[in-house]
């Protein structure tokens, strides 16, 4: 590997590590530079294309990931730091358009997309917050959401969804119980 | 014209909440964008952009970057001049630009060199490996020290830094001013901003077969400008094919912008090999294809002592930036509803685009109609205070009544139809003023709070002609008139739906479910059945694409022709078949059937067997198969007269909007606060209201992010200052209020079905209603909005200021 003296980052381009991982329930093994960001990884070694980059820097959120079941940016981790770690992309909840989620199907009757282009991180945020089970009001949605940029929506139609969502899931599924003041038949 | 409600036909389809068809893709995280399109062997370019606003090229050292393992080559300015011609240009010839810098920089951010390489990582290894000598000149970032005697010229063949100037006079201006009783005037500053979508622009470029060269791109309306690239890149038009890529979001970014496909095309001829380019953040925040509207405005507006307006004059400095791409369209916007929704006849319009060392400008939501729209609604709010009228009732005693439609505006346009007090009386109904304006009296004085009520209304123009392209020049080089639409219908052997849009027109807005509703409505199939593509260059009927919200609108009447033209066929078909006349026959949910008699009918399945499959059936003469298209041309334009005292009909589809807020101020702090905000919107007819529902609530998010966060700044020296987005603050869930939507609907009488566009409005009146809810909360403290976005820095100074001075 040539190095120079002018980029710091080149010197090292050439380092490769082996990572083992769990990736939407099946355990992955791959030779990676050192270097390659999570994302990167996860795009174009995978194949998961859904993992959106929209900055690069942390902040809009489109990348995000669920690492052990909690949302993290996967523009800002390095793939190797995920060795032996659980990470799901949205394809985990369901990578078939005639058969969505609960949650991806409460999306679509809430029109809480338009482009598209942070839906996959809207959507596992969703399941993140959602996973308590608990109800909550449009403004700790708003509050829990706000991580991730949408440019499209103005959000509205994304809380909407999120509280279709928790009840679908309180409720046991995509038929929902009706009301969001049902009984809750699990989580 | 009194309620509209009951006098829409209605629809099956047409006008109910139904689910976007896009979106099972979209959700499972398969939306085709420009990041993750594959090829073998696929290079990655990385570009070096200018870290100085203004300077000459002296050379630039890639020997270490082309050492680098991996590199496979460097491409300059140089390459560009030798082997290309300028980038498509719509300003003036004098002002040409290539995808890379040739000979000098002239903003921070412009390309000055790509590397191509296997893998992005190398190819930004190998930009620090670059050395270029810049030899700076001076810096111009103020637009109107640029116009002084003796400033640095951006462009020496240009011999000016006045990319344009001109004054338009409608009416009698000095008289309608100097016979006022009552003049307001005022000095406003609209800052900086942009589209800045989630997703950057991109372009991968392959060399294909018999020497055609293949362009993917997120850019949206290609169609109409391909052979422009292709005139760029020296290649026959025939010998370029532009592929439609779904955009991440758009909002006018993606709209024409050229400059991406053209580098990865120009990167992809030099190497003979695939190559990507997809923009990085920084590279969109500094250069993307352009930033938006950057105007100084003295603007003056006359009245009566009853508050109606007599008249409107404006001298408008507009801080271009470096190049002149899209030549001064966002002021022909303005134009188009240059009175708004109100009756004054006189207007004049003062207008000088200034070149600076700062990114050229382009599109954004409004396209330069909104910029006008804030300054129109800020001195309406000045003279309401001055005359003690509310905001409601001054506008309401200018408005445009019912019975004045089609009314042609000062400058030549027409608006098609509208109904605006309906829109107010339906934003006033939603929301209880008066208990908000004895709030703000209670809590101020028992709480020590600040309370301001904002209420603005905005024209909504939509469906561009192209003379607008061009109306503010005397001489244009290409005084087009064309700004078609195209649509092909296919039904399948099996009795399929198939439906080609001939733009790349997904980014965000909803045309395939636009497509399948309006086939849904003419053939009774369910929307959801159709399958929908896109159309590359090579196969490409006439098509203008999405921009100025006419997608919806032309994309309906393409659909619909293409329709009427299949369904005639299907009852000719059918006529043979049965051996009945062809006007005994109905289309009626997929089946045609005899009048009278539905059990004698055939289905589509049984009709589309027959036309592809059994021509001795067929009436004699007709051609196989099942497969219309139709290309649905501007409904109504004019030309300009040849003086320009009129500029002709340009943007007759005209929506309307009333925006309400009630916001809290925090005097010490600066912060701001929504306690409600209600957003009507006539549309015209509506084709699908919680669609159009998204974009009023996405658009006004935007126009409150250029209120309140987003600025793409520059320092005095011309150094940007916005290149990250902990800099540039797009609103998060946390900034953007629930907004309360209403709709209106006044069909058009020009367009199919009356719908109108809906796509910008929302953006186009936040400004105006947030600025009148500030000054409203602080007007003891005298504060006036003047200049976006308006800062908490720029609240407490005027607060501090105004104590200050009350204390003296």
């Amino acid at each position: 590997m040539t190095t120079t003296e002018n980029s710091p980052e080149a010197r090292y381009a050439g380092d490769t590590r082996t990572v083992t991982l769990r990736v939407n329930g099946q355990e992955v093994t791959r030779e990676v530079p050192t270097r390659t960001t999570l994302a990167d990884f996860l795009r174009d070694d995978l194949d998961l294309v859904s993992v959106h980059l929209g900055c690069e820097h942390g902040v809009c959120g489109c990348c995000t990931v669920l690492l052990d079941g909690g949302s993290v940016r996967s523009c800002l981790m390095l793939a190797v730091q995920a060795q032996g770690h659980e990470i799901e992309t949205v394809e985990s909840l369901s990578a078939d358009q005639n058969n969505l989620h609960p949650i991806q199907e409460a999306f679509a009757e809430e029109q809480g997309l338009q482009c598209g282009f942070c839906t996959p991180a809207m959507v596992l945020r969703t399941k993140e917050i959602l996973a308590d089970g608990q109800e909550r009001t449009d403004d700790e949605v708003r509050h829990e959401i706000s991580g991730i940029l949408c440019r499209c929506t103005g959000y509205q139609n994304i809380i909407n969804a999120v509280q279709n969502a928790g009840r679908k899931l309180r409720c046991g599924g995509a038929g929902g119980c009706g009301s969001a003041h049902d009984e809750a038949k699990g989580a | 014209m009194t309620t509209v409600e009951n006098e829409k036909p209605r629809y099956k389809y047409i006008g109910s909440d139904r689910k976007r068809v896009e979106d099972p893709r979209l959700l499972v995280g398969r939306g085709g964008y420009i990041a993750d399109l594959k090829f073998p062997g696929l290079l990655h370019a990385a570009i070096l952009r200018s870290p100085v606003p203004h300077a000459t090229i002296r050379s630039i050292d890639a020997t270490e970057a082309l050492k680098l393992p991996g590199v496979v080559a460097v491409v300059t300015g140089e390459d560009c001049k030798a082997h290309m011609n300028p980038c498509m240009n719509f300003g003036p010839s004098s002002i040409p630009q290539f995808p890379l810098a040739v000979d000098k920089v002239r903003y921070v951010g412009e390309a000055v060199a790509a590397v191509i390489a296997e893998s992005r990582y190398i190819a930004e290894d190998a930009v620090e490996l670059l050395e270029v000598e810049f030899e700076d000149l001076p810096a111009v970032t103020n637009p109107v020290a640029a116009m002084e005697p003796g400033a640095a010229l951006l462009h020496d063949g240009h011999g000016s830094n006045i990319g344009y100037e001109r004054t338009f006079e409608f009416g009698d201006v000095a008289g309608a001013i100097s016979g006022a009783d009552l003049v307001v005037e005022d000095t406003l500053h609209w800052g900086r901003s942009a589209g800045m979508p989630m997703e950057t622009s991109g372009a991968v470029a392959r060399p294909g077969l018999n020497g055609v060269l293949e362009i993917y791109c997120n850019s949206l309306n290609f169609s109409y400008f391909s052979f422009l690239i292709a005139g760029a890149l020296k290649l026959p038009s025939n010998r370029l094919t532009m592929n439609p890529v779904p955009a991440g979001g758009s909002f006018g970014s993606k709209f024409t912008a050229h400059k991406v496909p053209t580098l990865a095309g120009f990167l992809a001829l030099r190497t003979g090999r695939p190559v990507s380019y997809v923009e990085d953040r920084l590279d969109h925040l500094m250069n993307s294809d352009h930033h938006a509207s950057d105007r100084y405005y003295d603007a003056k507006m006359g009245f009566t002592s009853e508050g109606i307006i007599t008249g409107l004059d404006v001298d408008v400095v507009d801080d271009y930036g470096a190049y002149m791409q899209f030549g001064v369209g966002t002021h022909g916007n303005a134009f188009s509803q240059i009175v708004g929704p109100y009756g004054f006849r006189n207007v004049k319009y003062h207008l000088r685009a200034v070149l600076t060392n700062k990114c050229q400008q382009g599109a954004y939501r409004g396209f330069g109609s909104e910029v006008h729209n804030w300054v129109l609604e800020r001195l309406i709010d000045k003279a309401a205070v001055e005359l003690g009228l509310k905001p409601e009732e001054i506008r309401r005693r200018n408005f445009i009544t019912n019975d004045q439609f089609p009314y042609k505006i000062p400058g030549g346009n027409v608006y098609d139809s509208g109904n605006y007090p309906a829109v107010l009386d339906k934003a006033l109904g939603m929301i209880d003023l008066e208990h908000w304006r004895s709030e703000q009296k209670r809590l101020r004085e028992e709480e020590g709070r600040y309370i301001g009520i904002g209420l603005a209304t905005t024209q909504e123009r939509s469906v561009f002609s192209a003379t607008e392209f061009w109306a503010l020049n005397d001489n244009p080089d290409f005084p087009l008139t064309s700004s078609p639409e195209s649509a092909t219908v296919t039904i399948d052997p099996a009795g399929q739906f198939q439906l080609l849009l001939h733009c790349q027109s997904m980014w965000g807005n909803s045309p395939e479910t636009v497509g399948t509703t309006v086939l849904a409505e003419e053939f009774g199939i369910e929307p959801e059945t159709v399958n929908v593509r896109y159309a590359d260059t090579a196969r490409a009927l006439p098509g203008t694409g999405p921009g100025g919200s006419r997608y919806t609108v032309m994309l309906a009447g393409a659909v619909r022709g293409a329709s009427r033209k299949l369904q005639r066929k299907l009852i000719d078909i059918a006529a043979h078949s049965l051996e009945v006349a062809a006007e005994d026959l109905e289309l009626v949910d997929a089946r045609v059937q005899v009048k009278g008699a539905p059990e004698k009918s055939l289905s589509l399945p049984e009709l589309a067997s027959t036309a592809y499959f059994f021509a001795l059936n067929m009436p004699p003469g007709m051609e196989s198969g099942l497969e219309e298209s139709y290309t649905y041309d501007h409904p109504y334009t004019t030309l300009p007269s040849a003086d320009r005292s009129d500029l002709g009909v340009f943007y007759p589809i005209m929506g309307h909007a009333c925006h309400i807020a009630v916001m809290e101020v925090d005097p010490d702090t600066g912060t701001t606060k929504f306690l409600d905000y209600v957003a009507v919107h006539d549309a015209g007819t509506m084709v699908n209201p919680k669609s159009l529902g998204g974009h009023v609530t996405g658009g006004a998010a935007q126009g409150l992010g250029s209120t309140l966060y987003e600025e793409l700044a520059y320092d005095d020296e011309g150094q940007f200052k916005s290149s990250t987005f902990m800099d540039y603050l797009v609103p998060t869930a946390n900034e953007v209020p629930p907004f309360r939507i209403g709709h209106v609907e006044t069909p058009s009488p020009f367009t199919e079905y009356g719908i109108k566009g809906g796509g910008e409005g929302g953006r186009m009146v936040t400004p105006s209603v947030v600025s009148a809810a500030i000054d409203d909360a602080l007007r003891e403290y005298g504060m006036r909005v003047r200049e976006l976005p308006v800062k908490p820095a720029t609240i407490v100074a005027t607060v501090q200021a105004a104590i200050a001075e009350s204390s003296k």
